[in-house]
This record gives structure tokens, C-alpha cells and sequence, in this order.
């Protein structure tokens, strides 16, 4: 399949949620290339998924959300967190098992979380987003908070039992929730073509009589117009939707990983359809950004992830006397 | 003090933590007909379906989705009937209940229970009957309790409630039934206390669940046919252990036997002879000897079941070994 180049569609987009937009999908970018050389480097505890080349679809589908809804996130979550709004410097600090990092060094890259920020976490478990993600669905509906929860997750969660048991829930119950598929192709080492029955992910959605699209994921400006309908939905008392996001993961399924299951002119092809690319050519096009202001993001990106780095590396290690804190909640700590 | 069984004690307990805080939800299978031991009965009549929920037999869901309510300002009861039932539910409950609030750095706590009914009950058949506590009290992050009476079961599960940390609740199905006084209004058991239920100078027998009536009459028929003082520790709680209770009676006798319905092998008894042995190799006078089922899974016929499973007999000719 030759991937969609055209720029990107910007019919739903304001100005300023369009640069918001490919604001964050810089920040994701400079940061997850710097956490790639790190990794490389050494530098890293651990290993890490990055999230390069799947920047719009975080970036996108957070710019409907507030700060108080839910998404749940995968082992490929940076980009979610720093979607969801996340300082790149905790993130960073994390990555680095830092007493400064988002979870003081307790989660790592595939555990990052930000409850203050409705990001209920990374998760090292394919799929582990799902019933989590509809029992926060759940939980906004008994409070009648109006809130709403997204589960970002893989190609490879879709064969998952807890896929299909979600969305049936999700449905009976009409959860105001969005499941969100980034269909990077590869479920870890295997193409979806060679383990999903059917190749359009979005026809699931039919079994659960919820509302099932399939959208061109590295196209910012179409995420943004699919996300907001089903947001609006879930708002509104609709309940849930699935939406297949087709991208491609730039990296390997880990940093560090041989990518013999896939061909080297395929990834160019699809690097050439980059979504940030497409972003850009589109702003620039319209007038809503011009060559110079392209530049500044990028420059800034730069900076702030240089800057992340320095916090991290500088930041103090946990202490080991501290191992068995946050096992279990101390008596007469108030829970959430 | 009321008179009710097992079952109602728990009915009660959870009807007064409903009432008390609008945030307990219950999620569960059939739960809204009372569930198949009556331990749910008239909670849809007093709280409505929006907080009784009949949940789609989905056990990784109802598990996943009990964490997200509770990660989100709920705490919710899951319920599984039959503790097998939960193993459908082993990474909600082992990577993501157990592991939250660990792995966010002490952001969020996932405020859960977790109710299933375990034991053994006339020929439910091996996928219907066990014990597998051991699965659970093995995994950090995770409280367990084992309750054998109406009162403890209520006092357990309110306590249960009102933590703040999952807790797997298991009601032994045996017992349900059985009934016996309960005090009335908010009664708790704190997690973490086991109960002296004789006193004795000669042998320290250890139990919790439906083991502990079994321990009850093995005390009798010590002191009785052997001339043999038994003193009878209920756990209660297996995760936070009450070790303390446990050590003054094993300083007092030096001689223990700890029996349970699960598997001997790997079983919660190995731990604890291990930490008895660890902590208190000076003050025994005898090896600690373990009393648990037989390396089988449970089977259907009565009789090939009462050979697997251990009697009060089995718990008496222990005894015996180290204390006669």
C-alpha cells in the first residue's frame, strides 16, 4: 500500500488549534529523535518504543480533549504524555529513572502517567488500556462530570480478548468513551495483514454498534475532524467510537530493534508521507505559517528538549532506602 | 448482635459502606438476581443498576474496569462468583491493579475489592473448587483476606472497603451458609489482625477460612481423645500478616501445625513455616508441619474429593506428630 502524501486537510482546523497542533507534533519529534540517540548512546535504562511518525494522531486527538478527560496509553506512550501535557522534563527525567521523573523513577518509559492530567498511563501490557479506559468511561458517566476517556492502542491490541469485551461494555453501556487505534501496521514484528481477519480495523466497530471509521492517521487536520465528532458523541450522552488511524511506525517496534520483517524502500516511502511534513505543507500553503515560523517551532523544540535533558541528567537518582515506598497507600492517606 | 449467615454479613456490610459513601459501585456477574451465594441479595432494590451492575461475563473487563473507576474517584467491588472465574482477570489483577500505584510513583491508589468465593463444596468439580490464595498473596501491591465466620466476614469486607489498596476478598463457598452473630451497625475487623479463637499450651494450630472450623474441632478432639492443648489462630487476613499474634503463640507452644484447604505445595503455609522458621528456630521444639490438599486437582466423586481434600482428621494426626 503507497501511503497518502497530499498536505494535510485543514477543513476542521482553526489557525490556532492547527498550530497547536503541529506544535506538539514538533515537541514529540525533537524529543523522541533525542531519546533515540540516547538510548543508542547508552544513556538509558531499559528500552524504549518511540513514537516516531505517529505524531499526529496524540497530537490531534489531545487537542479535542480538556486537561480533566482520560486517555490511556500504550507501551509507545510519549507522545500521548506530552499530547496530554506533560512537561518533557519530567518525562525525560523518567525515562532516565530520575527521583524528578513523572512516576520519581518508578515507571519508566512504558508506565508514564500524569493523573493531575487525566493521563492514567503507559502500559507494558498490549491492550492493558481497554477495560481501564471504560471504567474511567464509567466512572465520568457516575459522576456526571461530562468527562470523557480515549484509549489510545496498537494494531496489535485489536486481537486482544479485552478489545472485544471493551467495546461491548463501552457500547451496552454507552460509555463516553473513544477508542482510538493507531494502526502502525506492525503488531510488534508481524503485519496486521497476516493476524486480523479483516484488514479495514474499523468494521469491528459493526459487532458493537458503536460508530467504526477509518481515518488517514498522518493526516493531522482528518484525525482532528474524526476525533471531534466522537468526542462530541461521547459528550453528548452517544456513547463510544472506534476509529482506525492508518500510520506507520518510523522506528523499529523497540529503538534498537533489526526490522528484518520489513523492507528499507517501504519505510522511505512512508517517510516521504511524513505527517509533520504534510502539516507543514499545508500551513504553508495557507499562509497560516510561513518558512521563518516553521523554523522557530523547530528551533524551540530544540531548546526545550536540550533543556529536558540537562534536567534529567542532572536530577538526583532515587534513594534506594525509598525502594518500597508507594507499594501500598500509608493509613489514613486519603485515596483519589 | 443479629444473627444472619456469611452470606447476609456480607450483604450487610456492604449495604452500610453504600450507604455511606456514593462512590462504592459493585460490578459483577448475575449480581443483581444476589449472586450465586445470596452474597448480594436486595442490593439492586435499595441502590438501583446504576450502582449494582450486572457486568457481561468479561472477566478482564469487569477486573480492568473496577481499576480505571478506582483510578478515577471510585471504588468499586468486582465480583467474579467463583475464584476461578478470576483467572480470566490475572493480568488486570497482577500487572495492573496490583501495580498502579507503584509504577506511578505513589500518584493514584486503586481503592478495589475484589470478591470471590473459593473452597470446596460438594462436587462443584475442579474448575469450581480450590483455593488460590497463594497466587494472590504473592503479588506486591495486593491485600488478601480470608474470613471464616459472619462476623469477621462482615468487619473484613467493610474494612476491605474503606482501604484504599485492592483487596481479594475470599468467601469460602463451604460456609456461606452458615450462620452465626454479627454485631450490628458499622462493625470492622482491621486488615492485618488475626484472632486468638482458643487459647491452649501445647501446639499452635494456624488456619483462616473454612479451615478454621475444621481447626475448631480438632482443638476438641486433641483435648479430648490425646490430652492435648491446642491453641487455634484465625488469620483472618493473610496480606498484611498479623506475625506478631503469630509468634506469641508459636513462643508459647513451640509447636506448630498450619493447615489450609489449597494445595500444600508452594501453598500459603510454606511461607509462613518458612518465616516461623526464619524468626523463631529457637523457640521450636518440633518442625513445623503443614497440613493442605493433595497434589490433584480437586476431583468431582465425593469420595475421590474427601481424599484430596484435608479433613479435621488430617489436622489432628499432625498434631498429634508434633505435640503427642
Amino acid at each position: 500500500m503507497s501511503p497518502p502524501t497530499a498536505p494535510a486537510t485543514l477543513a476542521d482546523l482553526t489557525n490556532a488549534s492547527a498550530l497547536a497542533i503541529h506544535r506538539t507534533m514538533v515537541r514529540i519529534r525533537v524529543f523522541e529523535t533525542r531519546v533515540t540517540e540516547l538510548f543508542a548512546a547508552g544513556e538509558l535504562p531499559g528500552f524504549v518504543h518511540t513514537y516516531l511518525g505517529q505524531e499526529a494522531i496524540a497530537a490531534a486527538v489531545c487537542e479535542n480533549l480538556t486537561d480533566d478527560d482520560y486517555i490511556t496509553s500504550t507501551h509507545r506512550g510519549h507522545g500521548h504524555a506530552i499530547a496530554k501535557g506533560m512537561g518533557t522534563d519530567r518525562l525525560m527525567a523518567e525515562l532516565f529513572g530520575k527521583e524528578t521523573g513523572a512516576n520519581r523513577g518508578r515507571g519508566g518509559s512504558m508506565h508514564v502517567a500524569d493523573f493531575s492530567l487525566g493521563m492514567l498511563g503507559a502500559n507494558g501490557i498490549v491492550g492493558g488500556g481497554f477495560g481501564i479506559a471504560a471504567g474511567a468511561g464509567l466512572s465520568a458517566l457516575h459522576r456526571g462530570s461530562g468527562q470523557v476517556a480515549v484509549c489510545f492502542f496498537g494494531d496489535g491490541g485489536v486481537n486482544k480478548g479485552p478489545f472485544h469485551e471493551a467495546l461491548n461494555f463501552a457500547s451496552v453501556k454507552a460509555l463516553p468513551v473513544i477508542f482510538v487505534c493507531e494502526n502502525n501496521q506492525y503488531a510488534q514484528f508481524t503485519a496486521i495483514s497476516r493476524t486480523s481477519a479483516v484488514e479495514d480495523l474499523a468494521i469491528r466497530a459493526t459487532a458493537y454498534a458503536m460508530p467504526g471509521t477509518t481515518v488517514d492517521g498522518n493526516d493531522a487536520g482528518a484525525v482532528y475532524g474524526a476525533v471531534g465528532t466522537a468526542v462530541e458523541a461521547a459528550r453528548d450522552g452517544e456513547g463510544p467510537s472506534l476509529l482506525n488511524c492508518v500510520t506507520y511506525r518510523h522506528s523499529g517496534h523497540y529503538v534498537g530493534d533489526a526490522e528484518v520483517y520489513r523492507t528499507a524502500a517501504e519505510v522511505e516511502q512512508w517517510k516521504a508521507a511524513d505527517p509533520i511534513g504534510r502539516l507543514e505543507a499545508a500551513l504553508t500553503a495557507t499562509g497560516w505559517l510561513d518558512a521563518a515560523g516553521v523554523e522557530s517551532v523547530w528551533e524551540a523544540a530544540r531548546a526545550e528538549t536540550a533543556a529536558a535533558e540537562r534536567f534529567a541528567a542532572s536530577s538526583p537518582d532515587p534513594d534506594p532506602g525509598n525502594a518500597l515506598d508507594y507499594v501500598y497507600t500509608p493509613t489514613g492517606e486519603v485515596g483519589p | 448482635m443479629k444473627r444472619m449467615s456469611f452470606g447476609q454479613a456480607t450483604v450487610d456490610a456492604t449495604r452500610l459502606a453504600m450507604r455511606a459513601d456514593d462512590r462504592v459501585i459493585v460490578l459483577g456477574e448475575d449480581i443483581s438476581w444476589g449472586g450465586n451465594f445470596g452474597q448480594f441479595r436486595g442490593l439492586l432494590e435499595e441502590f438501583g443498576p446504576d450502582r449494582i451492575i450486572d457486568m457481561p461475563i468479561s472477566e478482564a473487563l469487569i477486573m480492568s474496569a473496577a481499576v480505571g473507576a478506582a483510578m478515577t474517584g471510585l471504588r468499586p467491588v468486582a465480583s467474579m462468583s467463583f475464584l476461578e472465574f478470576t483467572m480470566g482477570a490475572m493480568d488486570e489483577i497482577v500487572n495492573q491493579a496490583a501495580k498502579m500505584r507503584y509504577m506511578s510513583g505513589g500518584q493514584v491508589s486503586v481503592p478495589l475489592v475484589l470478591r470471590a468465593s473459593d473452597g470446596i463444596l460438594r462436587s462443584s468439580g475442579a474448575q469450581h473448587s480450590g483455593s488460590l490464595e497463594a497466587l494472590f498473596t504473592h503479588v506486591a501491591g495486593l491485600k488478601v483476606v480470608a474470613p471464616s465466620n459472619p462476623a469477621d466476614a462482615k468487619g473484613l469486607l467493610r474494612s476491605a472497603m474503606d482501604d484504599d489498596d485492592p483487596v481479594i476478598y475470599l468467601e469460602n463457598k463451604s460456609i456461606t451458609a452458615k450462620r452465626g452473630w454479627v454485631p450490628k451497625g458499622d462493625h470492622r475487623v482491621p486488615l492485618g489482625t488475626a484472632s486468638v479463637v482458643q487459647k491452649g499450651t501445647d501446639v499452635t494450630l494456624i488456619t483462616y477460612s473454612a479451615m478454621t472450623l475444621r481447626g475448631s474441632d480438632a482443638a476438641a478432639l486433641l483435648a479430648f481423645n490425646h490430652g492435648i492443648s491446642a491453641e487455634l489462630i484465625d488469620l483472618r487476613s493473610l496480606w498484611p500478616l498479623d506475625f506478631e499474634t503469630v509468634a506469641a503463640s508459636v513462643t508459647k507452644t513451640g509447636r506448630v501445625v498450619i493447615a489450609h484447604e489449597a494445595w500444600l505445595t508452594g501453598g500459603y503455609g510454606a511461607e509462613l513455616s518458612a518465616r516461623i522458621g526464619e524468626e523463631l528456630f529457637a523457640d521450636l521444639k518440633a518442625p513445623v508441619v503443614r497440613v493442605g490438599a493433595a497434589r490433584a486437582p480437586i476431583p468431582f466423586g465425593p469420595p475421590l474429593e474427601s481424599a484430596v481434600v484435608p479433613g479435621t482428621d488430617a489436622i489432628v494426626d499432625a498434631a498429634v506428630r508434633v505435640a503427642g
